[in-house]
């Protein structure tokens, strides 16, 4: 893997009493799959939205791509934000616009170019999630997972360098699962984005993770790959990893 | 006290909000787009409700100055009485309570819904400013809209008025609107309408303001919409004392 495009240190964020970390520090590498696992709400979405200026911390340092994102105007966040991109967890698709409307909202916003080039664009990247000539259609009228690729189609229109991956599995059935990941895997493989995956499913963990980071009390408690992870001292961390392997050889 | 700091800290969220609005505003290019569709749904979408209100008020208005003024025989001034009343202070008032219930509330769903599935982060991942996508077109529609049913609340309200003149004081039309035109003045219409553009920015900001901080689900969603209905009243009539008193200054 390459060098580290991103770096969190001694990063804190409380909501009023409610701390979410009292230490994040970690590192993402050019290139890799990151993911992050732990409980539900210990704020492991949290960290995808302080990368990308949507959060501020309470203290510590953010940086990407050299340059401090703590510090950041507006503009220099809208600047950093066509580098790294957000699929949401729900999607976030905009109910009142169509398909196409969505996937054009990045590139109007970034001056992509032309109208006849961003239509081009959109027809491109429904093509690449496997979904072409659904422009004109809400996203009322999509299923759950149709949803995430639209989102994701929008995440990848401005050719981000790093795409940040919001439980992109968590409520799909087990077809649209292995497709989302599969997305994530040859998006890495073919156009060598780096990204962060926060999920609870171990199937995507294994299936796309180059590296793992676990959240535990308040901080990072362990980083490394899936298989050091399984083998790891914290019990916490090999029954997280183990317990999502147990359920999968049952399903097997 | 907890009450008194709650409501010192919405005034100042508020004021930051309008004072964010206001430097979007100045930063072209503008979103006539977007605004136009507001106007049409806040502004041309309320003029039925406007219409209904004006026209009883201005009947129910006519029918009891007719009446209980006959002890004094002061029963020809209803003319006067009631088309003072309407454009100087139920016109603006009405309209703004109802359309303020109606807009306010929807736009406090609107965007309260978009805040919690993430629409409204989505704004800022891709490139843009919901204060410029979502509010200011909102603020601006209203802030012209309100005016503008005023003036037609003004119309029909008289004209309701001067019906029931005609039939409870047994005089002809041509009396009644002649008696309205010379009795209300530039001074009184300006009175009015120069309320109406502060409530009409009154109801965006606080329907916009809520929704940006909805939080908590659809629930959140819920509680929010309602909540808007019973600030943007209370601050339309309280709004409305201090506004009077100092057109009351201005115009005489």
């Amino acid at each position: 893997m390459g060098e580290e495009i991103i770096r969190f240190k001694g990063v804190t964020k409380a909501f009023g009493r409610n701390v979410i970390y009292k230490n994040l520090t970690m590192n993402i590498r050019r290139g890799e799959t990151l993911t992050i696992i732990g409980g539900s709400g210990v704020g492991k979405s949290v960290t995808m939205k302080l990368l990308i200026g949507l959060l501020n911390p309470d203290s510590g340092s953010i940086t990407a791509f050299d340059q401090e994102v703590t510090t950041m105007n507006e503009k220099q966040l809208i600047a950093l934000r066509s580098r790294i991109a957000m699929l949401f967890q729900g999607a976030a698709l905009f109910d009142s616009m169509t398909v196409a409307e969505n996937i054009k909202y990045p590139l109007i916003e970034h001056n992509w170019g032309t109208a006849a080039e961003m239509d081009k664009r959109v027809s491109q990247v429904l093509e690449m999630v496997d979904m072409p000539g659904i422009e004109k259609q809400r996203p009322a009228e999509l299923s759950g997972g149709m949803k995430k690729r639209v989102g994701l189609a929008r995440a990848i229109a401005i050719q981000p360098e790093v795409i940040l991956y919001d439980e992109p599995t968590t409520g799909l059935d087990p077809i649209n699962v292995r497709r989302i990941n599969g997305l994530i895997l040859s998006l890495q493989e073919r156009l060598g984005v780096t990204s962060l995956v926060v999920t609870h499913d171990m199937d995507t963990v294994f299936t796309v993770t180059n590296r793992l980071a676990l959240v535990y009390k308040r901080e990072i408690a362990f980083i490394g790959t899936p298989d050091e992870a399984q083998n790891h001292d914290l019990r916490y961390l090999r029954e997280f990893v183990q317990g999502g392997k147990g359920t999968l050889d049952e399903d097997l | 006290m907890d009450s008194i700091l709650q409501l010192l800290t919405n005034i100042g969220e508020t004021a930051r909000l309008t004072g964010k609005a206001i430097r979007e505003l100045f930063r072209p290019p503008f979103e006539w787009k977007l605004m136009l569709v507001q106007l049409e749904q806040c502004g041309v979408d309320s003029w039925s409700i406007t219409f209904l209100t004006a026209i009883f008020t201005g009947m129910v208005m006519a029918m009891q100055f007719a009446i209980g003024l006959e002890p004094f025989g002061a029963s020809l001034y209803t003319g006067k009485l009631v088309a003072l009343g309407i454009v100087r202070e139920l016109g603006p008032v009405l309209t703004a309570l109802l359309v303020g219930g109606r807009v306010g509330s929807g736009f406090t769903a609107e965007i309260g819904s978009m805040n919690v599935t993430e629409q409204v982060d989505a704004i800022r991942a891709l490139g843009a400013d919901p204060v410029r996508k979502l509010v200011l077109p909102r603020m601006v529609a209203m802030t012209l809209a309100c005016p503008l049913l005023t003036v037609m609340a003004d119309l029909i309200g008289c004209f309701g008025g001067a019906i029931i003149t005609i039939f409870e004081v047994d005089v002809t039309f041509r009396f009644v609107f002649e008696q309205m035109t010379e009795t209300v003045g530039i001074a009184d219409l300006m009175h009015g309408i120069g309320k109406s553009v502060f409530f009409g920015y009154f109801i965006a900001l606080i329907g916009c303001w809520n929704g940006l901080r909805t939080h908590g689900g659809t629930e959140g969603v819920g509680i929010a919409t309602t909540q808007t209905v019973v600030y943007t009243s209370i601050t339309i009539l309280i709004s409305d004392f201090l506004l009077t008193r100092m057109f009351l200054v201005i115009y005489g």
